[in-house]
C-alpha cells in the first residue's frame, strides 16, 4: 500500500527508465583484466546475437560487496555479477537450468564448483559460472633471498622456518619487513588451518578460536612486532580488504602471502624486474594448506531477460570460448576438461613456472580448507578475524580480548542472520 | 611591491603585529595551497616517477632510447663503477643482481654490470598521458556530462523550491509556519549517512536508481538554502508587496517578478553552494548510481581507488580534473562567496 | 530579448493560472502552504519518511531490508548498544566499536571544534587588519572549503603515506620517518588537522564578517584610550563578536559530530578503531558488513540524532541568554 502511494506521489516527477529488450547488465570487478577480457568476448557474442546487448559495468570490488546486497534486497541491481562471495546473494540468484540447452555439459565440466553457488546439498540448480579458480600461496622475491644468501624454504618447511628465513633476508637486505599477508580473513585462514585451527565445532557451527588458531594468531602478532611481518598492511588505514601487492612489486618484502589471481599483475607489473617464484604452502601440525577460492559470474533473479543471461553465460562456458578467456586472463580454469588438457598460456618462463607451482599447492589443500571456503558463515568469520586481530596488532586490545571478540562477533552474526 | 611596502610604512608605520600578521598569512597560505600545488605537480609525474623516494619536486622520468635491434625502447642507465664507468648505456634486461646493457650505438655487444653499479638517467618529463589516457579509459565525456547535468539541474530546482518556501516562510502568516520552519532547520542535524538505507529503499521504489534524478530529487530541498533565503527575504520591505497587491498582481507574480529579482544576491550564494555540494557529492551517488554510464566524477575517482590496486597516476590526474571546475568558479566568483557567507552568518 | 530569458519567462508564467485559482480558494496566509508544499514534499519523502523507516528498523531485528519482513524485537537493539559494564571503557561494552566511535567522536568534537574556532578567530583577526593583498589571503584560506571530501582526503593521503612528501621532508631534515596514518595517535591527530584544514575557511569568513561589522568608531575610541590590545579584544571585540562565534560553534559542532566522508577516505577508521566515529560505525553495521544489522545501525542513528537535538537546544538556549 505504501508502495502504491509512493509511486502515485512521485509519478509525475520521477523518470522511470525502461530496460531495453535483450539487454544484459553485468556488474564486474577486475583482479587483473577479467572485465576487459569479458568485454572482448561479449563483442563476438553480440555479433552472433545482434538482438542481445551486453553491457559491462566496471566497479570497485568494494561497491560489489557493499552496495550490491542492498540493491538486490530492494529489487534492483544488475543481471549478472562477478563476485567471490556467494553467501549473501544466494537469496537473489537465478536458476539457469530451464534456459540451458545442455545442462549435462555444465554438470560434466563445472560440476565441482556449481555447488559453491547452491543453497544446500539438495539444491540442483545452476546459478552461474566460475570465472576462475584461485589458490592462496606464498609469492617469493627470489632475488632478495639470493642477495641475502638465504635459501628459499622448500616444500615441507614449517611456518617457523619461513619466518626465520624471511627475517634473515630482511636483516641482510634492509627491506621493510620479511613478509606481508593480504589483509584478509581468507588469507589468514590458510596459515591458521595449517597450525591446526578447526574453525568449526563438532556440530558444524562456527567456532573460530581454538588452540590451533591461537598458535597462529599469537605468532602473527609476535612477527608483526619484530618486523618479520609487515604490520602496516594489517594495521592499515581503511577497514576491510587491503593487499600488499605494491610492497611486493617494489621489492620491500621477501615473501608475500597472496594467491594465483595475482598472476596477470605479476607478469605485467614486475615482469623481469626481479626474479619471482611461487613457494609451497608452509606447514604446521594441521597440514600444509592454503585456501581455495574463486570468482564467478552469478545470474540474478531480477534479470529482465533471463533467457539472454543464460545464453551469454552458456556461450562463455563453451570449451573454446572459456579456454580463450582463461588464456587472456592467465587464470586457472574451473572447467574439468580444460584442467586435464592444459592451456596454452601466453606467459613468461616465470609465469609458466608459477602456474605449475600453484597446481602443486592445490594438491596439499586440506578438506577443511574447502569446507571453510564454502560455508555460508565464512565471511563473518573472516571479517571478525581481520577486524580483531588488526585491532590487537595496533595495540588497542589484548590478544585475549581479541579472541573473545571474534567469538562474540561471529555469534552475533549467526544470531542476526537467523532472525 | 617594494614601493607599495614603503608607501604603507610611510603612511602608518609597521609595528610587530603587522609583521606577525603577514608572516602568519604567508605561512597559512603555504599550508592551504601547498598540498594542492603538490597534487598538481604530482599529477604530471609518470607512474615510475611517482614511486621514486624521496620524491622529486618536478616530474622526472627515466630516459629511454629506441634500439630497434633490441626490441624497441630501452631504459638508459649511467654506469658508476668498473671498466665502463661513466658510459651511458641502455638496459636490455635485469637478471637477478646483474644488469645486461648495450651501447645504443653498437647494440650487438652485451655488457654485464652489477645492478648497484648503475644509476638511472633521469630527465624532466611531464606525463600528460596520465590525463589523455583517462579519456580512453572511461567514456570521460559522459561522466563529465553526468556531473554537469546533475549539478545544473539540481541547482535550478533547488533555487526554485527553496525560494518558494522561503517566500512563504518570510512573507506569509499562517498557522504552522514556525513549526514548518523549525522542522526544516532540524533536518540540518540529520547526517545523510544515517538515512542512507531507507533512502535507497525509497529511491528504488520510485524507480530513481541509476538515473541522475535519483541524485537530484533527494538533494534539492536544502535546509541551508531555505534558511539563507528566508533570512534575506525578511529584510525586503513588505511595502513592495502591498504596493503590488494594490496593482492587483497575483501572489505568484509577486513572488517571481518582485521577490526573486530582489533576492538575487542571496540566490547567487545559494547557487554557488548548491553547485559545490552537487559537484562534490559522493556517498549518496555511490549508492544510487551503479552503472558506469551514470557515474559522476567523484564516483569515477573512487573506482580508481579500487580494492586491489591504487593507480595513483590516474587517481591524481582525475583528482585534478575534478577540482578544476570548482576552482574556476571560485576564482571568478570568490567575492560573492565571501559576501554570501558573511550575510548568512551575520543575520 | 534573449532566448533564455524568454524561455524562463514562459516557464515561470506557467503556474500563474493554477496559482490564481489557489489564491482565490485559500484565504489569508494559507496560500503560504502552496509555496512551501513542493519543498516540504521532498523533505517528507527523503528525510522524514526515512527517519520513520529508521524508527521501524530500530525496533525490529534480523538482516532483511524490506520493513515488512523484519521481526519485532522491541528495545533489544538499543539495549545491546548501551550494554556496558563500564561505559568509559569501550572494550567492556557489548558493542565495543560503537563505544569506541562515541568516545572518538567526543574527542574529535572537542579538539576539532576548539582548535578550528581558535584558528578561524586568529585568521579572521589577522585578515581584519590592514593587510596587503587581503582578498588574496582570504581566498587562499577559503579555497579548501570548495574541495570535495574525497579530493581532500586523497590529497592528504598522498602527502601522509609512508613514502609521501611529509616523510621525505622528515628524512631530509634528519628525522626518522613516521607512519602517520598507521599510528593510532597520529592518525587521530591528522584526521583532526585535515578536517580543520578543509573547513576553517568557511568559519573564518563568518567571523571576519562579524569583525567587519564592528563600527570603526569603537576601535578608534579604544585606541584613543590606549587600551591594551588583549584587553580590547576581551572586553570589546569578543562580546560584539559573540553572535558569530555562536554560529561557528553550532555549525561546527553539528558538522563535527557528523564527521564521515573525509576521514573515511583518509583513514577508513583505522588503524584498528582509532579513527572510527559514530557515523562510520553506523555506515559499517548497516551498510558495509557482510551481515547487515540495519536495526543496530538505525538505533545508533536515532541515538546520535537525539544527542544532536539536545546539543542544539542547549546551544540555542545559551545563545539566547547570552
Amino acid at each position: 500500500m505504501r508502495r502504491i502511494w509512493l509511486m502515485a506521489g512521485m509519478a509525475m516527477i520521477a523518470s522511470v527508465g525502461l530496460a531495453r529488450a535483450g539487454e544484459v547488465r553485468i556488474a564486474c570487478y577486475s583482479d587483473g583484466n577479467e572485465c576487459e577480457a569479458t568485454e572482448t568476448l561479449s563483442a563476438d557474442f553480440m555479433k552472433a546475437n545482434p538482438d542481445i546487448k551486453i553491457t559491462i559495468d566496471k566497479m570497485p570490488f568494494k561497491s560489489i560487496q557493499e552496495s550490491l546486497p542492498v540493491q538486490l534486497a530492494a529489487g534492483q541491481g544488475p543481471d549478472i555479477v562477478r563476485t567471490t562471495d556467494f553467501g549473501p546473494i544466494m537469496k537473489y540468484t537465478l536458476d539457469l537450468t530451464p534456459y540451458l540447452k545442455d545442462t549435462k555439459y555444465w554438470e560434466d565440466n563445472y560440476g565441482g564448483t556449481l555447488g559453491w553457488m547452491r543453497k544446500d546439498a539438495s539444491d540442483k540448480g545452476i546459478y552461474g559460472l566460475m570465472t576462475q579458480l584461485t589458490i592462496s600461496a606464498p609469492l617469493v622475491n627470489k632475488t632478495l633471498f639470493d642477495q641475502a644468501g638465504v635459501a628459499v624454504p622448500k616444500q615441507g618447511a614449517t611456518w617457523d622456518d619461513w619466518a626465520a628465513a624471511v627475517k634473515k633476508v630482511k636483516e641482510a637486505t634492509k627491506i621493510n619487513a620479511g613478509m606481508a599477508w593480504d589483509r584478509s580473513g581468507a588469507r589468514f585462514a590458510g596459515p591458521a588451518l595449517s597450525m591446526g585451527a578447526k574453525y568449526f565445532a563438532a556440530d558444524g557451527s562456527p567456532a573460530v578460536v581454538d588452540d590451533g588458531f591461537k598458535a597462529m594468531a599469537s605468532r602473527y602478532l609476535k612477527w608483526a612486532e619484530d618486523g618479520t611481518v609487515d604490520k602496516d598492511v594489517w594495521v592499515a588505514a581503511g577497514g576491510g580488504y587491503r593487499d600488499a601487492f605494491a610492497e611486493f612489486a617494489n621489492g620491500k618484502i621477501a615473501m608475500y602471502l597472496s594467491g594465483s589471481w595475482q598472476l596477470t599483475r605479476l607478469e605485467k607489473q614486475i615482469g623481469d624486474g626481479f626474479e619471482w617464484v611461487v613457494g609451497a604452502a608452509p606447514c604446521g601440525p594441521g597440514g600444509c594448506t592454503g585456501m581455495p577460492g574463486g570468482a564467478g559470474f552469478v545470474a540474478l533473479k531480477n534479470a529482465k531477460n533471463p533467457a539472454d543471461v543464460a545464453k551469454f553465460l552458456d556461450y562463455l562456458a563453451q570449451e573454446k570460448v572459456y579456454a580463450d578467456w582463461m588464456v587472456m586472463t592467465s587464470n586457472v580454469p574451473a572447467n574439468v576438461t580444460l584442467q586435464k588438457k592444459g592451456l596454452p598460456y601466453k606467459l613468461s618462463k616465470a609465469g609458466t613456472a608459477a602456474i605449475q607451482a600453484f597446481g602443486q599447492n592445490a594438491a596439499t589443500l586440506t578438506p577443511l580448507a574447502y569446507k571453510l571456503q564454502g560455508d555460508v558463515m565464512s565471511r563473518p568469520m573472516f571479517n571478525a578475524v581481520v577486524d580483531r586481530v588488526s585491532q590487537a596488532m595496533s595495540g588497542q586490545i589484548t590478544l585475549d580480548q581479541a579472541y573473545a571478540r571474534i567469538t562474540s562477533d561471529v555469534a552475533d552474526a549467526v544470531a542476526a542472520s537467523k532472525k | 611591491m617594494t614601493t607599495l611596502l614603503k608607501a604603507r610604512r610611510a603612511r602608518v608605520g609597521w609595528d610587530w603585529t603587522d609583521w606577525a600578521a603577514h608572516i602568519y598569512l604567508v605561512l597559512g597560505t603555504l599550508v592551504m595551497f601547498g598540498p594542492v600545488v603538490w597534487l598538481l605537480l604530482s599529477s604530471v609525474k609518470s607512474e615510475s616517477g611517482l614511486q621514486a623516494f624521496p620524491p622529486t619536486i618536478l616530474p622526472y622520468e627515466q630516459a629511454s632510447v629506441n634500439v630497434p635491434d633490441r626490441g624497441g625502447d630501452l631504459k638508459l642507465f649511467k654506469v658508476t663503477q668498473g671498466e665502463h664507468a661513466g658510459e651511458t648505456l641502455a638496459e636490455v634486461r635485469k637478471l637477478g643482481l646483474q644488469s645486461q646493457l648495450v651501447d645504443p650505438k653498437s647494440p650487438d655487444t652485451l655488457i654485464r654490470v652489477k645492478i648497484e653499479d648503475r644509476t638511472p638517467v633521469m630527465h624532466l618529463h611531464a606525463a600528460w598521458e596520465n590525463f589523455t589516457e583517462l579519456f580512453s579509459q572511461f567514456s570521460f565525456g559522459r561522466i563529465v556530462w553526468n556531473s554537469l547535468f546533475i549539478t545544473v539541474v539540481a541547482t535550478l530546482i533547488t533555487l526554485l523550491l527553496n525560494s518558494m518556501a522561503a517566500f512563504a516562510l518570510s512573507k506569509y502568516k499562517f498557522s504552522g509556519r514556525d513549526p514548518v520552519f523549525m522542522l526544516m532547520l532540524a533536518t540540518l542535524m540529520i547526517p545523510p549517512t544515517i538515512v542512507l538505507v531507507p533512502n535507497y529503499l525509497i529511491a528504488s521504489q520510485l524507480g530513481l536508481t541509476d538515473s541522475p534524478w535519483g541524485v537530484i530529487w533527494p538533494a534539492v530541498a536544502t535546509p541551508t538554502g531555505v534558511f539563507l533565503l528566508r533570512q534575506y527575504m525578511l529584510t525586503l520591505p513588505d511595502e513592495l508587496i502591498e504596493a503590488a497587491r494594490m496593482d492587483n498582481a497575483s501572489e505568484w507574480r509577486i513572488y517571481w517578478r518582485i521577490i526573486l529579482p530582489l533576492s538575487s544576491p542571496a540566490l547567487a550564494v545559494l547557487a554557488i553552494f548548491s553547485v559545490m555540494w552537487r559537484w562534490n557529492e559522493f556517498l549518496w551517488p555511490m549508492v544510487v548510481l551503479t552503472r558506469s554510464e551514470s557515474f559522476t566524477l567523484p564516483l569515477a575517482l573512487n573506482s580508481f581507488q579500487g580494492e586491489l590496486t591504487t593507480q595513483w597516476h590516474y587517481l591524481l590526474a582525475m583528482t585534478v580534473l575534478t577540482l578544476l571546475p570548482v576552482t574556476a568558479i571560485f576564482v571568478v566568483l570568490q567575492k560573492h562567496i565571501a559576501q554570501g557567507i558573511a550575510s548568512a552568518g551575520v543575520k | 530579448m534573449n532566448p533564455i530569458a524568454t524561455l524562463f519567462a514562459f516557464l515561470m508564467n506557467l503556474p500563474e493560472r493554477p496559482m490564481r485559482w489557489a489564491q482565490s480558494v485559500l484565504k489569508g496566509g494559507r496560500l503560504g502552504w502552496v509555496f512551501v508544499a513542493p519543498n516540504l514534499a521532498v523533505f517528507a519523502l527523503f528525510t522524514f519518511l526515512p527517519i520513520a523507516f529508521d524508527i521501524h528498523y530500530a525496533v525490529t531485528g534480523g538482516v532483511n531490508l524490506m520493513p515488512g519482513d523484519r521481526p519485532y524485537v522491541g528495545g533489544e537493539n538499543f539495549g545491546s548498544l548501551l550494554d556496558c559494564s563500564n561505559h568509559f571503557d569501550a572494550n567492556s561494552c557489548r558493542r565495543d566499536l560503537f563505544w569506541h566511535g562515541v568516545w572518538n567522536t567526543l574527542r574529535f568534537v572537542v579538539f576539532q571544534v576548539g582548535l578550528m574556532l581558535g584558528f578561524s578567530l586568529l585568521t579572521a583577526i589577522v585578515l581584519n587588519k590592514k593587510i596587503i593583498g587581503r582578498s588574496f589571503f582570504r581566498a587562499a584560506f577559503f579555497y579548501p572549503v570548495l574541495l570535495s571530501p574525497v579530493v581532500v582526503a586523497l590529497i592528504w593521503k598522498w602527502i601522509l603515506q609512508r613514502e609521501g612528501l611529509l616523510n621525505a621532508t622528515m628524512i631530509g631534515s634528519g628525522f626518522q620517518p613516521v607512519n602517520w596514518l598507521l599510528d593510532q595517535n597520529w592518525a587521530f591527530v591528522w584526521s583532526v588537522a585535515v578536517s580543520i584544514w578543509a573547513h576553517m575557511g568557511f568559519y573564518t569568513l563568518i567571523l571576519l564578517a562579524g569583525l567587519q561589522a564592528i563600527p570603526a568608531e569603537i576601535n578608534e575610541a579604544s585606541q584613543m584610550d590606549a587600551t591594551p590590545p588583549w584587553r580590547h579584544f576581551r572586553r570589546i571585540t569578543l562580546p560584539l563578536l559573540m553572535p558569530n562565534v555562536m554560529v561557528v560553534l553550532v555549525l561546527g559542532l553539528i558538522r563535527a559530530v557528523q564527521v564521515f566522508d573525509e576521514v573515511y577516505v583518509l583513514t577508513g577508521g583505522g588503524p584498528g578503531s582509532a579513527t572510527t566515529f559514530v557515523v562510520q560505525y553506523i555506515y559499517k553495521t548497516g551498510f558495509a558488513d557482510q551481515v547487515r544489522q540495519y536495526g543496530l545501525a538505525a538505533s545508533a542513528s536515532l541515538l546520535l540524532a537525539g544527542v544532536l537535538l539536545v546539543l542544539t537546544l542547549v546551544q540555542m538556549k545559551g545563545s539566547k541568554r547570552g
